[in-house]
């Protein structure tokens, strides 16, 4: 700059501001195929999860006449979701809740022992943008085809493998999307009226939508998801510590880094040749020499790719390597540091996820098929009869999740003289006999009466007590309080 | 206007060249397609206004291409719960109102339409739980005027009482004893003790006896010689726990004088007649039902 004329020094200063805009242009990756043991396991992690995603729905479970027999299935429309043997109704959504929680106590225990693996192996972006790659080097060819067909001038023969690619990436959106819809409805019927182009506008809306999301996602939008809208890469740093398991380049071992010839000694220089094999492999565009970083989703392809670089060169492999820091820097100074599976941080993650699924188990375990729940009537509070005696109303429920008629006796404990009547069936007795139908909340209106004499003040302690009258029958009590005059 | 672009030492990254108390921004680019999209909301944000009721004038609004309003979508929606239920309302106006019960079904119907033709029509004299007030009946106890059975209540609801306009409305008229100068005070008081005895209360106890001569000869065609009532006239049972008017004994008195006539509208022709048996049936449910 200083040789510039000075008339020209203020141009340059503006120049520079404008060669730095406010926005980038996005730079196209195009990951280079790899081999090796790392890319082996995506391959197989990639097969076995789209296996689960796309076959999932078809698995039967048999419940029963009346009932849905798919495995997998959440049916809105009947408020229901099923999982096997377990039926889950929507009061019960805190199992949800105790999913997430796993899930997310999960992902913090394995991303702090092996880095992030899940955004590596097992994320729907990073399994579906594979998938999308795959297709793409099969249709445009690999790496090098890709960037000449791209700066090449449109031609019937780029026309036609554009239009080739982006179709099958359509057809897996829209079979991704399909697939979706099938844990909401059964699958078999749902497919049987596609084929008759029978479907509702609601069931195109959604394969619809999750055939955009994925084409774009997957297809155009790619590690542009991992950078920019994911905030797991942006926390990620929370659960990594030196002894997390992470791609590392053994910088100690690579430096000084520069092109080799065939012969050349290797005293005075490191065994980085600068090939920059693990930068044209990576999914993401990062150059992993650089250290960890936000962009690096673990899935360790450069590592596949400069151990065959090290191969040929008759080098040791593991110039980039799945290592923790503090075994780099214990390496770097000729020494070891062990892996340490047990520290204060996996402990807590583990003793936490332990604790969730204990109280999960448990909750499922002792879960019942029978609920009650009773609204007593504020409006009136109580209701004054004929003969002086008082007389309370209570909206009853009963939660029926068995797949059974079921019939229960229902007392009333509290007050000795009091009688109960249902509307539209016994007045005025000890016991009434109420009925449930299979899988359903049965509403019944339920009338306690009692002399004043009975009551303790204006609010008399009543519990409902309903058994089921088979001989092993379940048992509901519900608490409540029976109003008065004060 | 930025002017200083320099490299920050740390980052390696350029600044913006903003600087605020020494503290200078780093240039972090956004990715354009993200700007982009941004722009794409701004254009999806202009399409609303084509087609959607947006610009308003000084009288009204442009109409949108679309021509949708809520107030629209309210009416066709309405049309279609309208439809929806009307085979259900044609099959409660046609069934037999006794044969009613045994449909399980059916019931559950009308008890929630009852519920909604009750919070809108009763709900402002019986109040919205039907525990009525002074001068209007509750609805939940089991004591009724002119009866408590489905038919009775569903000509209750049908022809109202005392409703002059409805030729088989239901009357009955109670003297003005005391206004009308049938009974002196004495004669009131007495009787007024000899109405509240009847169901254990009242304080005067010669006044009750010398009143039950009263009662036999002025009250008892009516409301019985033992104060139970009849229904077929309307005539209040007076020896239970419920008073309408109030059970002191200053009320009792008032009504003796004056005489009590509450009045209830006859709901056929304001509503139809599924809506009325959608009406009875609630309240019939609602705990006093005989």
């Amino acid at each position: 700059m200083s040789t510039l004329p000075p008339s020209l020094a203020g141009k340059a200063a503006r120049a520079s501001a404008d060669d730095q805009p406010l926005y980038a242009d996005r730079v196209r990756v195009y990951p280079q195929r790899v081999r090796g043991v790392f890319r082996r396991f995506k391959w197989a992690a990639l097969i076995v999860l789209l296996a689960i995603y796309y076959l999932a729905p078809w698995l039967r479970w048999d419940r029963g006449p009346g009932a849905p027999d798919q495995a997998l299935l959440i049916d809105m429309p009947a408020r229901r979701a099923y999982f096997f043997s377990i039926e889950i109704w929507p009061q019960e959504v805190y199992y949800l809740t105790g999913l997430l929680i796993l899930a997310a106590i999960g992902l913090f225990l394995v991303t702090s022992l092996f880095g992030r693996v899940w955004c590596g192996y097992a994320c729907p972006q990073t399994v579906w943008t594979d998938l999308f790659m795959w297709v793409e080097r099969l249709v445009e060819g690999d790496r090098n085809a890709r960037m000449r067909l791209d700066k090449a001038p449109w031609s019937v023969a780029k026309a036609f493998r554009m239009v080739l690619k982006h179709s099958i990436w359509i057809a897996i959106a829209a079979a991704t999307g399909g697939a979706w819809v099938m844990y909401f409805t059964d699958a078999p019927t749902l497919v049987v009226d596609m084929a008759h182009l029978n479907v509702s506008g609601a069931t195109l809306f959604f394969i619809g939508l999750f055939t955009a999301t994925t084409y774009l996602l997957g297809g155009i939008a790619r590690e542009q998801v991992c950078t920019y809208m994911c905030p797991w890469p942006r926390f990620q740093a929370a659960m990594f510590d030196e002894d997390t398991l992470i791609v590392t380049y053994e910088s100690w071992r690579g430096e000084t880094r520069g092109k080799h010839k065939a012969g050349d000694p290797w005293e005075g220089r490191g065994h980085c040749v600068d090939c920059r094999q693990c930068v044209n492999v990576c999914p993401t565009g990062i150059d992993i020499r650089e250290g960890n970083q936000l962009e690096c989703i673990g899935c360790g392809l450069c590592i596949d790719a400069c151990n065959t670089i090290m191969d040929k060169l008759s080098l040791p492999r593991g110039l980039v390597r799945f290592d923790t820091v503090s075994n780099q820097i214990a390496r770097a100074k000729g020494g070891a540091a062990p892996f340490r599976l047990f520290r204060p941080r996996t402990l807590i993650y583990t003793a936490v996820l332990l604790l969730v699924a204990g109280v999960m188990a448990f909750g499922l375990g002792t879960r019942s098929t029978l609920d009650v729940n009773v609204l007593r009537d504020r409006n009136p509070l109580f209701v004054t009869l004929s003969d002086g005696t008082i007389r309370n109303g209570y909206t009853f429920k009963i939660l029926n999740r068995a797949r059974a008629d079921r019939a229960f006796a229902l007392t009333v404990e509290g007050m000795p003289e009091a009688t109960i009547s249902v509307i539209g069936g016994d007045s005025d007795t000890e016991r009434l006999v109420l009925t449930a139908r299979p899988d359903r909340v049965e509403t019944y209106r339920v009338l306690v009466r009692a002399p004043r004499g009975q009551l303790t003040g204006d609010s008399t302690p009543l519990r409902f007590v309903l058994i089921e009258t088979l001989a092993d029958g379940e048992i509901a009590v519900q608490d409540t309080v029976f109003r008065g005059p004060r | 206007m930025p002017t200083k672009v320099e490299k920050d030492t740390v980052t390696g990254t350029d600044t913006t060249g903003h600087e605020w108390d020494g503290i200078k921004e780093l240039n972090t680019p956004l990715p354009r397609w993200w700007i982009n999209v941004f722009y794409a909301t701004v254009i999806w944000a202009i399409g609303y206004y084509v087609v959607y009721p947006a610009i308003p004038g000084l009288n009204s609004h442009t109409d949108g291409l679309w021509d949708w309003t809520a107030r629209k979508q309210l009416a066709t929606q309405m049309e279609a719960v309208q439809a929806d239920r009307a085979q259900w309302m044609d099959k409660l106006a046609s069934t037999p109102l006794d044969q009613i019960p045994q449909d399980a079904a059916l019931m559950e119907f009308a008890v929630a339409g009852g519920r909604a033709a009750f919070a809108d029509n009763c709900a402002p004299c019986h109040g919205s739980g039907g525990a009525g007030g002074p001068g209007y009946p509750n609805l939940l106890d089991d004591d009724w005027l002119w009866g408590g059975t489905l038919d009775n209540i569903h000509t209750t609801v049908a022809h109202g009482v005392r409703w002059s306009a409805d030729a088989d409305t239901r009357v009955t008229e109670m003297p003005r004893f005391g206004v009308d100068g049938i009974l002196d005070k004495n004669q009131i008081n007495d009787a007024a003790e000899f109405v509240l005895s009847l169901s254990g209360g009242g304080s005067d106890k010669d006044a009750a006896a010398r009143g039950q001569q009263v009662f036999a000869e002025n009250c008892a065609a009516c409301h019985g010689e033992s104060g139970q009532g009849t229904r077929e006239l309307g005539a209040p049972r007076l020896a239970d726990a419920i008073w309408l008017y109030g059970g002191d004994k200053a009320s009792v008195v008032q009504s003796i004088t004056g005489a009590r006539a509450g009045v209830m509208p006859a709901w056929a022709g304001r509503l139809d007649e599924a809506t009325i048996r959608q009406l009875a049936i609630y309240v019939h449910s609602q705990g006093g039902g005989e």
